[in-house]
């Protein structure tokens, strides 16, 4: 050995493994323009759809008029709901276990509800025939309100199914009653609240929103009549359950069916589902022979595919007088509109809502969560979050608010008090989770200490003086939230998506030269995919991220897998590149050994290469053993090197954090200026700490978004009030604030690299934050709880409510 | 979000473009930045069959401060902000327009369409009114001025004539040493006000102009008299009296009549500290 010989920290650094901050290789082309989005796909002969849409919340579809439309020039075929039924089409499955209209079949359930769909040669052509088609409807009572929803004489919405007592999640009790899921012991969480010295309750809205990606919605199918092949490139999170999901209800063999999803712009839940313009794209193209194209614009988006939250949450926690939790009482009534497209695991109608103990060691708990059809849009996904983990944390972190000002007892210390104790890990919830690992002591300490918690505390109750001095017309809010967060489903055992296992993939190919291409069931949307997963395998079988290709995306190439939402690329499909690294790795050693000329079990592994135990001169690098695996005859040993890992993991993870936002509110505008925004992650191994921190600002900023005035509202008659980007809230670099970031690593004790998924911690974690600091600031004029989002006129409200306007 | 079929046309002079308005009559538009229009025609509430581009008219273009402020009709907020002069002559255009939408739109949204649209959420038309602007108007039988405060009836309904075009702006200059400001609440970059107010306090008087809180910019004769007297509560008081807010995604009326006696009440501080 001499001098210039690399030490293994060296030859480690070089692969840019684990930990490593390396650039996004998908940049490159993402910062010049050079994507390659749905509706960059062009092909010859392509035709455009577009759609007609219910103006009306509930009417009845008397009749359809669609001749004016096909005589404009260009206009191939106008679709309607007559048109697909004798294919089984007109209807669609949804992954709710529920049935949603493709087409509007005699009625249509919400503004915005696809009627008709015009296809035609260009876009213009189509939009003109949109205008053309003479829909005549017979306007009905329009539900937008749950709990009237669920009076007797309510409307009754779903007419198909009004005599239907079993949904797909029990028992239905009324016409417009979807389910009712409960988890807990209901008798003994009510004993305890009987008894308890002290018990908080509020009612708590989390309001409709929906994700806002860059690129709305679309795909473009192609029928080749020629060898019966379908393909479709999609907007799809879920490339391969979308394969599948389309043959079961097409009839088109599996193989035939090829789904692609190249560069999707952003997904944040809303491109989990199936919708209308899907389904249609592939009848039209089927129909015609030629290829078909459906984008929708920004407001189809935002009104008629998937919204997330809208749910009404009941709480009541009790506690001892100086503080000690004994128990949690939930029930939600859950606004799924028309139809009910929740994107959850088969067998959770409510999402991971039963985290709703959060970060606390709370002894008993019950829950019951009831859906209910209204007259607004299905959905109900997971916007950058595990599956309703954000309604969850944002319920337990107010309740915990609550709680504090009823007891007069600090709410950090609150926290403290109650936190599950790092000694009690595995932590068995009363609601019946496993949490994985945890230390949460450690890091609200951290956080506390980072922001000088008392000085913050010293400063608020100067201010609220300075106030009643009449020297100030600002008041000051600490926001404080610790979320624990359920991601990575998961396992097989308990979660599905239409009976299809949420494992994850990954599949190894090393190239004879020493570097590689991996392919996965998952697809990114922005995470940085073909980035991290390369350093995962960078460390595992010691080949240089750069020289790794990720390919994700392709049904035809890629390993099955469930594909991107609810962090659950790394958990799952992360441990699966790991598990199918080591299996390189294993068959590298022997031919390694054989190289050697030394038994398998006299060579180690040492960073990027097999050395002979104790003659660390004598190794052979994975670029020679790759080289060898290819070229050289070895007994005993396949040619090639390659793996494949179907992974199924043994829990889900528990990532968590410590957030705190210090606000400014001008109570005279209700304007709200964040001040300052610290936010703590443990994620278990951190693979790109720049991706990370770029994945924390931006699931914060939806957070902010969501927080302070992004909504979907409708008024009475079921019009959408916030259809376009003027009135639904999406914050610019203007609004966005200084976000401080900071970590603590508590690794996942089941993932086989430790890591336990980030990308929705700080929607989850950052939603409550911001909206406890904005409460916050009104706790010392006896405020207890105002709902999201806190735009100016509600903040003012607030401030106009408790008399501080004079 | 497709507009339907119309024939476009670019003039290069003005008479060119008022002869294609009066031949063409109804069906067609003036185009000028494009920002209420063309969004109008994407969402198909607007259907003109022409469009009559003035982006190629050179004498639209151009700021001159001469005895009178003139601001051509084809000028952009962009070109408005970058303009030392009017900036050195006339601070408080320059103050309002980095407060209209953003960069991006700034650079094609014109003021001549700000303040001719009858838009009552654009900026530019209460300004104008607070600084006793002139708009000059070509038609077929000349052309003619009217006084800002004279041209607004109610929503998108002005005192220009269907085949008349807007072609510039006339800003008297303000005495000097007049304190001015604008004051506007918004939600966020690019929207329109919630509440915003225009003051100029100088030696001969004072004026008070409000933004989105009526069908029409309101030009308050009798808050400018009372601040010229010194009285700011007593110009809140009679600006308020004029307003007449409507509810919407921004707060119910009662919310906007607060927080635009808010804005007035700040804008007539600042100006008063800016006072020579």
């Amino acid at each position: 050995m001499n001098e210039i010989t690399p030490t293994p920290a060296e030859r480690a650094e070089k692969l840019k493994g684990l930990g490593s901050s390396r650039k996004r290789v998908e940049d490159v082309r993402f910062t010049q323009g050079k994507g390659n989005y749905v509706d960059d796909i062009k092909l010859p002969g392509m035709l455009f759809g577009d759609f007609v849409r219910s103006p009306y919340a509930h009417a009845r579809v008397v009749s359809i008029d669609a001749e004016a439309a096909k005589q404009v020039p260009g206009v191939v075929a106008v679709l309607t709901a007559a048109d697909l039924a004798p294919l089984g089409l007109h209807w669609m499955p949804t992954l709710a276990g529920d049935k949603q209209m493709v087409l509007a079949d005699g009625k249509v359930l919400f503004q915005g509800q696809e009627v008709a769909f015009v296809v035609a040669t260009d876009r213009y052509a189509a939009a003109d025939a949109v205008e053309l088609v003479e829909v005549d409807y017979e306007e009905l009572p329009v539900v937008t309100d749950p709990f009237k929803a669920l009076e007797p004489d309510a409307p009754v919405l779903r007419e198909d199914i009004a005599d239907q007592k079993e949904g797909a999640h029990g028992a239905r009790r009324h016409h417009n009653h979807i389910f009712t899921w409960e988890q807990g012991d209901r008798e003994a969480t009510e004993k305890v609240l009987a008894e308890a010295d002290v018990v908080a309750e509020e009612m708590i809205y989390y309001h409709r929103t929906h994700p806002c990606p860059l690129e709305t919605c679309g795909c473009v199918a192609s029928m080749d009549k020629v060898n019966g092949k379908l393909t479709v490139w999609g907007t799809f999170q879920a490339p391969h359950a979308v394969r599948t999901v389309a043959s079961l209800i097409s009839g088109i063999a599996e193989h035939n069916i090829r789904i692609i999803s190249p560069d999707i712009g952003g997904g944040f839940g809303n491109k989990v589902g199936v919708y209308p313009g899907y389904i249609c794209s592939i009848v039209a193209s089927i129909v015609t022979g030629k290829p078909v194209k459906w984008v929708e614009d920004r407001m189809e988006n935002l009104m008629a595919t998937a919204f997330a939250r809208d749910y009404w949450m009941q709480g009541k926690i009790a506690a001892t007088k100086d503080g000690r939790i004994t128990g949690l009482w939930c029930h939600v009534t859950a606004d799924h509109g028309g139809f009910d497209a929740c994107a959850d695991p088969t067998k959770f109608p409510a999402g991971f809502f039963n985290i709703c103990t959060g970060s606390y060691d709370i002894p008993v708990a019950w829950l019951a969560v009831d859906g209910v059809y209204t007259n607004k849009a299905p959905g109900g996904v997971a916007y950058r979050c595990s599956f309703r983990v954000t309604e969850a944390a944002y319920l337990i972190e107010r309740m915990i608010e609550v709680l504090a000002i009823k007891l007069g007892i600090d709410a950090a210390e609150l926290r403290r008090k109650n936190f599950i104790r790092k000694d009690q890990f595995p932590y068995r919830s009363a609601l019946g989770w496993e949490y994985d690992s945890g230390d949460y002591h450690t890091a609200w300490d951290k956080a506390l200490a980072a922001v000088g918690y008392e000085d913050l505390r010293a400063e608020q109750a100067d201010r609220v003086e300075s106030f009643r001095r009449g020297e100030t017309r600002k008041l000051m809010g600490v926001g404080l939230t610790f979320f624990t967060e359920i991601v990575g489903a998961g396992p097989v055992k308990n979660c599905d998506i239409l009976g299809l296992g949420m494992f994850d993939s990954c599949e190894i190919r090393i190239h004879p030269t020493g570097s590689a291409i991996a392919r996965l069931g998952t697809i990114s949307q922005g995470q940085g995919h073909a980035t991290t997963f390369a350093q995962i395998l960078a460390s595992e079988i010691g080949i240089p991220a750069d020289n790794i290709t990720i390919e994700e995306g392709d049904t035809d190439t890629a390993p099955y897998g469930l594909g991107t939402y609810g962090s659950r690329s790394t958990p799952v499909a992360g441990a699966a590149t790991a598990m199918a690294g080591r299996k390189i790795r294993a068959k590298a050693q022997m031919i390694a050994a054989y190289l050697l000329e030394v038994h398998d079990d006299d060579v180690e592994w040492d960073v990027d290469r097999f050395v002979v135990k104790g003659a660390p001169e004598r190794f052979k690098a994975m670029a020679e053993i790759a080289f060898a695996a290819y070229n050289q005859a070895i007994p005993g040993i396949e040619p090639g090197l390659e793996a494949v890992s179907y992974y199924d993991p043994p829990n889900m993870t528990y990532p968590f954090g410590a957030y705190v936002c210090v606000v400014d509110v001008d109570v005279d505008t209700g304007q709200v200026d964040i001040r300052r925004f610290y936010a703590l992650d443990d994620c278990g191994t951190r693979i790109n700490p720049m991706i990370i921190e770029g994945q924390v600002h931006g699931g914060l900023t939806e957070a902010l978004a969501i927080a302070m005035g992004q909504e979907i509202a409708y008024d009475e008659l079921g019009n959408v009030k916030t259809g376009t980007l003027m009135d639904f809230f999406v914050p610019t670099a203007w609004e966005t604030p200084h976000y401080e970031t900071d970590w603590t690593t508590t690794p996942s004790p089941h993932h086989p690299i430790g890591a336990k998924g980030v990308g929705e911690s700080p929607n989850v974690g950052g939603v409550p934050c911001f909206s406890n600091a904005v409460n916050d600031a009104f706790r010392a004029f006896g405020h207890v709880h105002a709902h999201m989002p806190h735009d100016h006129w509600r903040v003012w409200k607030i401030a106009h409510d408790l008399g501080l306007h004079g | 979000m497709i507009p339907g079929a119309f024939e476009y046309h670019r003039p290069e002079t003005l008479g060119e473009a008022t002869g294609l308005l009066s031949q063409l009559g109804d069906s067609a538009r003036v185009l000028a930045g494009g920002h209420s229009l063309i969004p109008m025609m994407k969402l198909r509430m607007a259907a003109p069959e022409h469009l009559i581009d003035l982006a190629a008219i050179a004498d639209l273009r151009g700021i001159a401060v001469g005895d009178d402020i003139r601001i051509g009709a084809m000028v952009t907020q962009a070109e408005l902000i970058a303009h030392d002069g009017l900036a050195a002559a006339c601070p408080l255009l320059r103050e309002a327009a980095l407060q209209i939408a953003d960069p991006q739109v700034r650079y094609v949204g014109t003021v001549g369409g700000n303040v001719a649209n009858g838009d009552p959420g654009n900026d530019m038309p209460g300004l104008m009114q607070c600084l006793g602007a002139r708009y000059s108007l070509a038609g077929p039988g000349g052309t003619r001025e009217v006084a800002a405060r004279d041209f607004y009836i109610s929503a998108y309904e002005t005192a220009r004539a269907d085949d008349e075009i807007l072609t510039g702006i006339l800003v008297p200059h303000p005495a000097p040493g007049t304190g001015y400001a604008y004051e506007k609440q918004k939600r966020k970059i690019g929207d329109y006000a919630t509440a915003a107010a225009a003051v100029t306090i100088g030696r001969n008087g004072a004026s008070v102009a409000m933004t989105n809180l009526a069908d029409r910019p309101i030009w308050s004769e009798a808050a400018g008299k009372a601040l010229a007297a010194g009285d700011a509560a007593g110009a809140v008081a009679a600006a308020l009296a004029e307003i007449d807010p409507g509810d919407d995604n921004r707060g119910p009326a009662e919310f906007k009549r607060h927080v635009a006696g808010v804005m007035l009440r700040r804008a007539i501080d600042r100006a008063r500290a800016r006072m020579g």
